[in-house]
């Protein structure tokens, strides 16, 4: 360490402070708590070991919330990638209004997922939502949307990506707009069509976009918890249920904090080896220009 | 373009407007129905009934929510654009074990979700008296949001001279010196990026909210729109409530609606 430094250490003594006192050690004395088994508010508990991640393994509700865990994370980004990206290549074509769409594609995603929920809570109700209504104009019978455990999961992963398809779309277009107009051109001139102009020009140069936009909607999905809070809670039953969701639930309804704290460190875990995994596989593709 | 491909634009671009405004539509509506109009929520309301706004915003306490959610935001922005051109300053600048220490640290909060600390955390809370503590919740959503900031300060700043560093070093600036006077100014569009991309993940913030800030007269938006779902009340009250808590945000947007674009492409591109 150079003494000519020194300021610069110190104006990184702020964001040390910060992330030890409110990330690091919350997650190493999260880590001490699941080793216990603490209820959440009682001065006095003990060390039990592996229990809880034992029969958090061995739990129903952990199974289901993990398998939908990996739905939300998957299933969310596979649709915005594949919609956002459809998006970014309609609204950069010119046309007037295209910033009108951009600005109401992007707009859900100002909304809080909360109350997003809420607002999809009122087209998706049995008895008086909007789309049941559209159901009965067409002559069919009322569907139970969110009443039925699989077809609720999938109802959230699609409202999750929709209210955050925007935000691919945005990054895709940052993406297409990068990419430098003589290479297009060049292709052009070497008879490119439009499809093989997409997939052997375009694509390829897209992958660092592709790679941001899939991470950050992983990571949003994997962690998705306001929005399924919103709308089912977790129900019915529990098979809406998230590893996040199942943490609160855990926490506030079966005052088990060792296994609430237990569930976290896993949904961290895989968290990281899913994003830390998806960004070598996509490194490995990138081209330069 | 021509004329059946410019009506096949104009009809997509339709499609997708109707679509994503499906939720606010039937929102909107609901919130202006009277309690006792079971019409479907596609369908305007006969007059427009003011009833469930006056409802949502003087039994739920809407102002107290708006005004702590907005100190909770001001503050905490104020923090991330502090700290974190700070840190952007130093990690642009220096490769060494250290820097290369905080920036992984830094990927790491980026990875992982406050609802899997909120066990730790409310301990950690209670050991510094922060439990309930519009304070505690100005930490917890700046640290969390600091990340973002650091990456978009460190990769903004690289591009930045270091003659200009020098320059200013041989004038005789200290360090600290050199980042207030010479690069802070430079960091204007940069920062507005900033303070949207966190401002409005902190507006939207509900596991703080929902654990940390419990007592009703410290709300903020996102537990005051869920207590109208929660507690016993009727569906067109709480349309009005989630109306009036999104609002303030999308006008937001839609003034700054270049500045938030301009924002979210630049989160991107690394």
């Amino acid at each position: 360490m150079r003494k000519k430094h020194v300021h610069m250490y110190l104006m990184l003594i702020p964001v040390v402070i910060l992330f030890t006192g409110l990330v690091f050690y919350p997650f190493i004395e999260g880590i001490r708590i699941s080793l216990t088994n603490w209820n959440g508010y009682s001065r006095t508990y003990s060390y039990v070991g592996m229990t809880n991640y034992i029969s958090l393994l061995n739990s129903r509700l952990f199974k289901v919330a993990l398998r939908n865990t990996f739905i939300y994370g998957f299933g969310c980004t596979f649709i915005q990638q594949v919609v956002g990206l459809a998006y970014a290549l309609f609204v950069n074509l010119r046309f007037r209004g295209r910033n009108l769409v951009r600005l109401i594609i992007y707009l859900p995603s100002m909304i809080a997922g909360i109350i997003m929920g809420y607002m999809m809570y009122g087209l998706f109700e049995y008895n008086r939502g909007a789309l049941n209504d559209i159901v009965r104009w067409l002559g069919g019978q009322r569907v139970l949307w969110l009443e039925d455990g699989n077809r609720a999961v999938f109802i959230i992963v699609l409202i999750n990506a929709f209210q955050f398809v925007g935000v691919s779309m945005l990054i895709y277009l940052a993406g297409l707009q990068n990419i430098p107009a003589q290479i297009m051109e060049a292709a052009r001139l070497d008879g490119c069509g439009s499809w093989q102009l997409f997939a052997h020009v375009v694509l390829p140069l897209l992958i660092p976009a592709i790679t941001s936009s899939t991470i950050i909607n992983l990571i949003g999905g994997l962690r998705l918890f306001d929005l399924i809070q919103a709308l089912t809670s977790g129900g019915p039953g529990i098979a809406t249920h998230s590893i996040a969701t199942s943490i609160n639930y855990l926490h506030f309804w079966s005052e088990n904090a060792g296994g609430a704290a237990a569930a976290g460190v896993v949904l961290f875990v895989i968290i990281f080896i899913v994003s830390a995994t998806t960004n070598t596989l996509f490194r490995r593709k990138e081209v330069e220009f | 373009m021509r004329w059946g491909k410019r009506l096949l634009v104009f009809l997509t671009s339709l499609l997708i407007i109707a679509l994503h405004m499906i939720p606010i539509y039937i929102t909107v509506v609901a919130s202006f129905k009277d309690i006792r109009d079971f019409s479907s929520k596609w369908v305007l309301p006969q007059k427009l009934v003011l009833d469930n706004f006056r409802m949502a915003i003087h039994d739920g306490g809407f102002y107290t929510a708006l005004v702590n959610t907005g100190l909770i935001t001001a503050l905490s922005i104020l923090i991330v654009v502090i700290v974190g051109s700070m840190t952007g300053y130093v990690l642009a600048r220096l490769d060494n074990a250290v820097t290369r220490v905080v920036l992984l640290a830094t990927l790491g909060v980026m990875m992982v979700p406050s609802i899997s600390l909120v066990v730790p955390l409310y301990r950690t809370l209670l050991l510094i008296n922060g439990i309930n503590t519009y304070w505690a919740v100005i930490l917890l959503c700046a640290t969390y949001q600091l990340p973002l900031g650091i990456f978009i300060y460190t990769n903004f700043i690289r591009t930045v001279p270091v003659a200009l560093d020098e320059a200013a070093e041989i004038d005789g600036c200290s360090q600290f010196g050199t980042y207030l006077r010479v690069i802070l100014p430079q960091l204007g569009p940069v920062t507005a990026s900033v303070m949207i991309l966190s401002g409005v993940k902190i507006y939207n913030e509900y596991v703080f909210a929902l654990y940390f800030l419990q007592s009703a007269d410290r709300r903020m938006i996102t537990t005051y729109v869920s207590s109208f779902f929660h507690e016993v009340s009727y569906i067109n009250q709480a349309s009005a409530a989630a109306l009036l808590g999104a609002l303030p945000i999308i006008v937001v947007y839609l003034v700054l609606q270049k500045w938030f674009i301009a924002g979210a492409m630049d989160s991107a591109v690394k």
